[in-house]
């Protein structure tokens, strides 16, 4: 969308075809509005008050050193956020690793892409999120659509949907599945079981493209062991999705031209996640999807910079390029770039919700930056989020509004936002995107990299060493990925301002919008089945806790709603925290539509209106996650991780309604 | 190391195997099975009749398996006693110690006493398989041909998958089942009826109420009254017996099935008991699920990861695995509709091969049938399992997605609350007010309202919303 002197006006680009929902519309209104932090704040006496630039830089700047002094660099925490532009990000990444020395960085896209990076690093040996530009799903004749709904979180996608057959798995009848051709409606955390029973019907209904498996593939056997087991009435019974639901989903997708299967949070923000993403791929590849023109399998990002957040070394296991941090030649590599001696670079660290949970405890950082991250409001067990973050000896928080997380901070930042500064953002598809700056950010606020700078230079590192020229940051990140998996060592400013389409990697003059079709990434060149089985969720339904609870989002809010709970038009939408609820499950709980209720888990309780939804299964609540104070879901959820992206279960727990 | 000696190499051995290696305990297990080959799902053995899976597809294990988790598996293995002070006797002298021992040895086909089906020795007749094994399976696809004329004895469950999958191939299907309806341990008359009706519709043929009396190879069936049934391939479904000869040479209490208690233990403490050959609670299911929940018990218990799991019984849901055909039943449905203690809901379409019964008590699922009714089967079921109240729109329920409400769809049905653009939350008040204001185009409502320019799915209605506007003002 382009700024100008009335508002924001859509453009016609690829993703949105010209569209916007109500959150692009009204988002010149956070430029201007009230709720915006113009100058650093420090606390006195308990009380948040204006401070100078230089003092509050001094201020951190010198509890760091101390407490650096006092328990070594791992003393201190880093907490990102996939909001942040390429630039941000990396030199986020960079200054903790150079400046600070900790292991103690992530972000919140740990709670939001890493169970996708998992599943397609394991298939394809490579996650870029869509591995083809978004226009090509106009082409497809059937698209399986899991645990996303964009017709809420991202509308103008929705036109993309709109010519193919279109089969939503999603456990709510959402805006989304309203446009499908076959709703599957699995029991939360039942999706994994779902897509091993996919499978079954691809094999048992003669769909099987074995010349695919052949060519692409390795591992086929090992899966098939597994979903050989999950035969279409053993799924029915475990997800509730008929059997004939199951073969006619299968059917669309195998009888199309072409097909996509999409993955979104609904299916991977689950202990289990990682395995699910590769269940779905599993499917994806034995249909032989991925890898061929108007077909493939892809994951929805969700936040703005989702992809390129995760990619340029805020992870805690990440270098740029998407290298790892315990590879030898990345550190070498990088550590070259940055002129640091490789074994200065920190080892990998605790992920998100670990760092979190750590802080403030002997073993744990006593401190903690957090930039572009509101994490009270959008971490699992939030409470004890809040009570970690209190024990802290040192909070600092970055943000353009006093977020519920900065509200608790010793010192606040108050930086720029997207009108108001130049960067990249890395898109869904893969796509680099320059974003110019419109206008001028109001007098006292900086951008994060000045921050970055400026406690970089306190704390003794070279000036010349942290850029706040974004370009000048971007030069340096494409000498950093030169090599790596995300390259963008060929991407420039000029190509980008010109109007070319780069996808990733791009060397040289080269981009690569469709990146497996002639091989995948693994050495071979060829895609491999993982077998996995399913669990379930971790914490199953009781007498004490008899119902399941499924978090999510509604269209008028962005995340933890720091940023549109400030946009009056958003707030007047959906002005507080609701509960959606069966009827008859509201009415044996003794509560009417529009009362206020509490829902309670073993982590903590909160209070919701009740919105009484005939559409959804009578043993399931949901909650959107975009509120604070009492409002906040996240009181609720469960914190277990998966195993292998440390993905927390925001999707499912299990919980009781009540009056308050 | 403990050892653990599990005889039986089928789909309870297996998965309690499986169970165990999950686990990561350290146990060293043994596996003897009968067969030559690996273990195989039998559930899937109707769709290898059907000609929807392979043989080959149906495994359980890779060849690799015992051999990738370090398990002693001996296959082609005849055990011959059970020495209880703790050792395992086989055919060819070898002697197995264990120090628990797991009696996974299944069941074995009921050939009924019909003259010539077997000769005296037991051997069954030229053109007689019974449908239980992976060899079975084998010899009746060889033997079904398109025109084959096939009887089918036993008009329970695989009987009907069995006659199912052959008339899919072509075959002259006729069953022929001792009682008066079908299914008759899971289904009432009047879905028997419904069933035999629907599957009709393949081409397959029924005899009701009666019993074959003779068998002539090359001919087929005389039946109890008289009339014949052609056949050149008998098709034996007639009910399973518990193999337990192994327990009972070694003196383990044996009752139609190896008498097992909630830990799934024998008379004898360290010898235990799962899946077909096993009696637990006065039943000998025959069913994978409790095989499967009892692996799972067995191998907390005998791994030591949760020493005081039981086995309290399985919830059966039955489902017809039948091309086209959607069947199941669950919990009792032998109650009348009249019954003063359950609420019993029904719904007959024989025309349609629809068929629904429900009951209730005290608002719970205590049992149903459902022919013909995917969305209700599935969501019913779902109730019965989790022991969920069922929804008080008890016609919806029945009849599952059949009675989606119907939606207002005219623009001047809409109340003027309605959202009709949910991407910018635009109400029908909204833009009637501005076509009041003088925007009397789609483009000047768009541009005063935002409406249509999210994901544009409400053009249509936009565009149907001014139209009525034009028409009324």
């Amino acid at each position: 969308m382009t700024l100008t002197d009335g508002g924001v006006s859509p453009r016609e680009f690829p993703t949105n075809r010209g569209g916007l929902c109500q959150k692009g519309w009204t988002s010149a209104e956070l430029l201007t509005s009230p709720a915006r932090l113009t100058t650093p704040l420090v606390r006195r006496c308990g009380v948040l008050e204006p401070a100078s630039w230089d003092e509050a830089l001094d201020l951190v700047a010198g509890r760091l050193r101390e407490l650096r002094a006092e328990h070594g660099p791992d003393a201190v925490g880093v907490f990102g956020g996939g909001g942040l532009t390429n630039e941000k990000a990396y030199a986020l990444g960079k200054f903790a690793r150079v400046a600070l020395a900790t292991s103690q960085v992530d972000y919140n896209g740990r709670f939001c892409m890493s169970s996708a990076a998992a599943g397609g690093m394991r298939a394809f040996g490579l996650d870029r999120g869509m591995p083809f530009p978004v226009e090509d799903l106009g082409g497809a004749g059937a698209i399986l659509l899991v645990g996303s709904n964009p017709a809420e979180t991202m509308p103008p996608f929705v036109q993309h949907l709109r010519g193919a057959d279109l089969v939503v798995v999603d456990p709510r009848r959402t805006a989304t599945a309203e446009l499908a051709t076959l709703h599957l409606q699995p029991a939360p955390g039942t999706d994994l079981a779902l897509a091993l029973g996919l499978l079954h019907v691809v094999v048992a209904d003669g769909y099987l493209d074995k010349d695919y498996l052949a060519q692409r593939t390795t591992g086929f056997e090992q899966a098939w062991l597994v979903a050989a087991g999950w035969w279409p009435e053993r799924v029915e019974r475990v997800t509730g999705v008929s059997v004939a639901d199951q073969r006619a989903a299968v059917r669309l997708l195998a009888e199309a031209d072409n097909a996509y299967v999409l993955t979104g949070r609904g299916t991977e923000q689950h202990s289990s996640g990682s395995d699910a993403v590769s269940a779905w791929i599993n499917l994806a590849l034995a249909l032989g999807l991925p890898g061929t023109r108007g077909s493939g399998y892809g994951c929805l990002t969700g936040q703005g910079n989702g992809q390129g957040g995760r990619e340029h070394g805020q992870k805690a296991d990440q270098l740029p390029g998407y290298r790892k941090i315990d590879d030898p030649a990345a550190r070498a590599h990088v550590g070259g770039v940055w002129g640091v001696d490789p074994d200065s670079l920190p080892g990998p660290g605790r992920s998100a919700y670990e760092l979190l949970d750590a802080l403030g405890t002997p073993t744990g950082p006593k401190a903690l930056l957090v930039f572009g991250s509101n994490v009270v409001v959008s971490a699992p067990r939030s409470d004890h989020v809040a009570d970690r973050l209190a024990d802290l000896d040192l909070l600092v928080v970055a943000d353009l509004v006093l977020s519920e997380t900065a509200a608790l901070a010793d010192v606040v930042f108050p930086v720029t936002q997207w009108a108001e500064e130049e960067g990249t953002m890395t898109n869904l598809e893969g796509r680099i995107l320059l974003r110019r700056r419109a206008v001028v950010p109001p007098e006292g606020v900086r951008s994060d990299l000045d921050v970055l700078r400026g406690l970089a230079i306190r704390l003794g590192q070279p000036a010349g060493r942290f850029p706040v020229e974004p370009e000048e940051v971007f030069t340096e990140l494409r000498r950093a990925s030169e090599g790596g998996a995300a390259d963008y060592s060929g991407a420039t400013y000029d190509r980008l301002a010109s109007g070319e389409a780069l996808y990733w990697p791009v060397i040289r003059d080269g981009s690569s919008p469709r990146v497996f079709l002639d091989r995948f990434a693994h050495p071979d060149g060829l895609a491999r089945f993982h077998p996995v089985d399913h669990r379930g969720p971790a914490e199953p339904p009781d007498a004490e806790y008899p119902l399941q609870l499924t978090t999510g989002r509604v269209l008028q809010h962005y995340q933890s709603g720091a940023q549109t709970r400030n946009v009056p038009e958003l707030l007047a939408a959906v002005p507080e925290a609701f509960v959606e609820v069966h009827p008859d499950t509201a009415e044996r709980a003794g509560l009417a539509d529009g009362d206020l209720a509490a829902v309670v888990s073993r982590r903590g309780r909160m209070e919701a209106r009740i919105r009484c939804t005939a559409s959804i299964r009578i043993d399931l609540l949901f909650l959107p996650f975009h509120f604070g104070g009492a409002g906040r879901a996240n009181l609720l959820t469960n914190p277990v991780l998966d195993p292998t992206s440390r993905m927390p279960e925001f999707k499912v727990c299990a919980v009781r309604v009540e009056p308050v | 190391m403990r050892r653990v000696v599990v005889v039986g190499y089928g789909m309870a051995g297996a998965r309690f195997a499986d169970e165990v290696l999950r686990r990561d305990s350290g146990v060293r297990l043994t596996v003897l099975g009968e067969e030559e080959h690996a273990a195989y799902n039998r559930v899937l053995l109707s769709s290898v009749v059907a000609g929807s899976m392979t043989p080959d597809s149906v495994r359980l294990h890779g060849s690799d398996w015992a051999a990738r988790h370090g398990v002693d598996l001996r296959l082609g293995v005849e055990v011959t006693g059970v020495d209880r002070a703790r050792r395992v006797v086989l055919a060819d002298g070898d002697e197995i110690p264990y120090d628990a021992l797991v009696l996974a040895t299944g069941a074995r086909p009921w050939i009924p006493p019909t003259e010539g089906l077997q000769d005296p020795d037991g051997a069954l007749a030229p053109g007689v398989v019974p449908f239980r094994t992976l060899e079975d399976c084998e010899r009746i696809v060889a033997a079904a041909r398109p025109g084959t004329p096939v009887a089918v004895l036993g008009g329970g469950l695989l009987g009907l998958e069995a006659a199912r999958g052959l008339a899919g191939r072509g075959c002259l299907v006729t069953v022929v089942h001792p009682l008066g309806h079908l299914m008759n341990r899971q289904l009432d008359v009047g879905a028997g009826r419904v069933l035999a009706r629907v599957l009709g519709e393949f081409g397959i043929e029924f005899r009701l109420g009666t019993s074959a009396a003779k068998y002539l190879p090359g001919d087929g069936l005389v039946l109890d009254d008289g009339s014949r049934v052609p056949a050149e391939l008998v098709v034996v479904s007639a009910g399973v017996q518990a193999a337990t000869e192994v327990a009972e040479r070694a003196g383990i209490t044996v009752d139609r099935g190896i008498l097992v208690d909630d830990a799934l233990r024998t008379n004898d403490p360290r010898v235990h008991a799962i899946g077909d050959c096993a009696r637990h609670a006065g039943t000998v299911s025959g069913l994978v699920q409790p095989a499967w929940e009892q692996a799972a018990v067995l191998a907390d218990r005998l791994t030591g990861v949760a020493p005081a799991a039981r086995y309290r019984g399985t919830a059966v849901v039955t489902r017809l695995k039948a091309r086209d055909v959607d069947l199941a039943a669950l919990g009792d449905v032998h109650v009348d509709l009249d019954s003063p203690d359950h609420e019993v809901l029904s719904f007959q379409d024989p025309v349609r091969g629809r068929y629904a019964k429900l009951v209730l008590r005290d608002d719970l699922v205590v049992g149903a049938i459902l022919i013909g009714a995917p969305d209700a089967a599935a969501a019913i079921a779902h109730l019965f399992d989790r022991g969920l109240r069922a929804p008080t729109d008890r016609l919806a329920l029945l009849l599952g997605r059949a009675l989606t409400p119907e939606v207002a769809s005219s623009p001047a049905d809409l109340p003027a609350a309605a959202v009709i653009c949910k991407c910018n939350t635009v109400s029908k008040g909204q833009l009637v007010t501005a076509y009041r204001g003088g925007a009397s185009t789609v483009a000047a409502l768009t541009a005063a309202t935002r409406a249509t320019t999210g994901c544009g799915g409400c053009k249509d209605t936009v565009c149907g919303l001014l139209d009525w506007l034009n028409n009324t003002a």
